[in-house]
């Protein structure tokens, strides 16, 4: 068996997604374990191979670079094609636990016959297997994974494995893919931002949030207007909120939403129902607004603030932009 | 439009769980169980999908032990046409092997339409859908939002982090279901007695030895008890000081 791994770079329009940098540094942990090398394979349209030298400084040794015009929009039958026809050189292939990673993982693993671990948060690495750790049952069960098959095939949860720069550059291989990209069966047509401007999510240092406590959609504005104010934050909205329409779906957080763990959590106006609670209660500190001082949110917030969500929201925005101008 | 959609029984995620002696398994003691949460939302785009067209079949299919075949009668009294159960003494750990199982059952089916929840709530590998549709030789398309037809070609929605996906495939198809495209309607008395008379079919599941290996649960650490600093805006200055000087993030 290889010791060598292979890493998904994850690209988006054109551009290096940070996804790709997690899963270069979460294969390097293996390949270190098992002195072998990273490879990192990267698909896009002509150009993509400009973000090769990224990758080298991100620690992979080597950067496979595939380049059609038909990788423009995302294409996972092709990729991960061309990625299972070259798994005999490599001894586990690791890619990031986001949208498209889990998208590509269990392709990949199933062309060549093997399990998939998904969202692993921590790993231990023997010469002939890998073992993950998996949150299950909305991050209420911590399960230990041993991937006996080899490759060993796993994506990693974001933010569990940071990138780290090297004082080196890996080499560059162009390639071409095993099957042609321009005759995939599944066609991506178009990808949309869901908001240019707006940090997402899984990549925000600090997400507000807001509940029903709100209200009504329009007051929402005093959740945004406290997300600028930190400037580093994203917005995000319980289940009830997004249900309403007040909100777009895709900002739900939530056991079926988005599971978050960003440094900062805003809660504001959310009384921490257990589906609320099973996508955030891993954010590292809490704070809660909520006008009922037995709201459960109360339970897990490390500073609670009662009151009116819509009095108190004005006020915090115009303190944190005082602290922030200092 | 003949439409299969595979199901798994999960325990309702709204308790404290506890691991069982073994410390391989979750102690099911007073737990409830259900069709896991994407699942339902399969369940019920099939059968909008089989209400619009006035015409097809859905079919429910779900491995495991007898229980399983509670959820199967529930999306029978949904609406579901039939059910089949791939009996199995426990759902394995590998969803490699229980794709496995599964394309076994389908290859054959004649289905135009696959569907799956885009994960399990419980073991959450959002695997088995994409894997299935690997081993029948069908195009997949992932945790899709939108779902709607132009004669044989599929057209859909795929939310990805702070953007989405317009995705076009042609049928046969295998597509696994993100919340947002329907929500499960409760089955009617009426529903619930007419299920009783579908066809359930349990049959061995063709499962091979599984090679994902559950080593051990473990809880997760406990948060330390929240802490209410104050009511009304009075408090926000000490709150902002807070933030800043112990929890060090502003």
């Amino acid at each position: 068996m290889s010791n060598n791994v292979l890493a998904f770079a994850e690209s988006r329009g054109g551009d290096l997604r940070r996804a790709g940098l997690e899963a270069v540094a979460a294969a390097r942990v293996i390949a270190d374990a098992r002195g072998g090398a990273v490879h990192a394979i990267l698909f896009g349209a002509s150009g993509i191979a400009a973000h090769a030298a990224r990758l080298g400084a991100h620690g992979a040794d080597a950067v496979i670079v595939v380049e059609h015009a038909a990788f423009a929009q995302n294409n996972p039958e092709a990729a991960a094609a061309t990625i299972a026809a070259r798994m005999s050189a490599f001894g586990a292939f690791v890619c990031a636990a986001s949208a498209t990673g889990k998208d590509i993982a269990p392709r990949v693993a199933a062309k060549l016959k093997v399990p998939v671990a998904s969202d692993a948060t921590a790993m231990t690495v023997s010469a002939s297997s890998v073992t993950v750790t998996h949150p299950g049952y909305t991050g209420k069960i911590l399960q230990t994974l041993t991937l006996t098959a080899t490759p060993a095939v796993l994506s990693v949860r974001p933010g569990a494995f940071l990138p780290k720069e090297v004082a080196k550059a890996g080499t560059v291989e162009q390639a071409t893919a095993a099957a042609d990209p321009a005759a995939s069966r599944v066609k991506v047509t178009e990808t949309a931002a869901g908001n240019a401007a707006k940090l997402d999510l899984g990549e925000a240092p600090v997400i507000i949030s807001g509940g029903r406590g709100l209200k009504e959609a329009a007051n929402f504005k005093l959740v945004e207007d406290l997300a600028a104010a930190f400037g580093n934050a994203a917005v995000g909205a319980t289940r009830a909120v997004t249900d309403d329409g007040w909100r777009p779906h895709s900002d739900q957080i939530g056991q079926t939403g988005r599971l978050v763990s960003p440094d900062l959590y805003v809660a504001c106006g959310i009384s921490g129902a257990i589906q609320h609670l099973a996508g955030m209660r891993t954010s590292k500190t809490i704070v809660a607004i909520n006008k009922d001082k037995e709201a459960p949110i109360f339970k897990i917030a490390d500073y609670g603030v009662v009151g009116d969500v819509l009095e108190i929201l004005p006020v915090l925005t115009a303190e944190v932009r005082k602290a922030k101008a200092q | 439009m003949k439409i299969a959609v595979c199901l798994k029984r999960v325990p309702d995620m709204d308790v404290r769980f506890k691991i069982a002696p073994s410390g391989k398994a979750v102690d099911e003691t007073g737990l409830k169980f259900d069709i896991s949460d994407f699942d339902g939302y399969a369940v019920e785009a099939a059968l909008q999908i089989k209400e619009k067209l006035n015409a097809g079949e859905v079919v429910v299919i779900s491995l495991g032990p007898d229980v399983v075949q509670e959820i199967l009668r529930k999306a029978m009294s949904m609406g579901a046409d039939r059910a089949v159960q791939l009996k199995a003494d426990a759902v394995p750990a590998d969803s490699f092997a229980i794709a496995s199982a599964l394309a076994a059952e389908l290859k054959d089916g004649g289905y135009d339409l696959i569907m799956f929840g885009r994960m399990s709530i419980d073991t959450a590998h959002g695997a088995t859908g994409a894997m299935t549709a690997e081993l029948l030789g069908l195009p997949v398309v992932n945790a899709i939002s939108k779902l709607e037809f132009d004669g044989r070609t599929a057209k859909m929605r795929r939310e990805l982090e702070g953007a989405y996906e317009l995705v076009e495939c042609a049928l046969p198809a295998v597509v696994t279901i993100d919340e947002g495209i329907a929500r499960p309607r409760y089955p009617s008395l009426k529903g619930i007695m007419a299920a009783k008379k579908k066809p359930l079919d349990s049959k061995p599941a063709q499962l091979p030895a599984s090679r994902l290996t559950l080593d051990a649960l473990a809880l997760p650490p406990e948060r330390a008890a929240g802490r209410i600093i104050g009511e009304g805006s009075a408090v926000v200055p000490e709150l902002v000081r807070l933030l800043k000087e112990e929890a060090k993030v502003l």
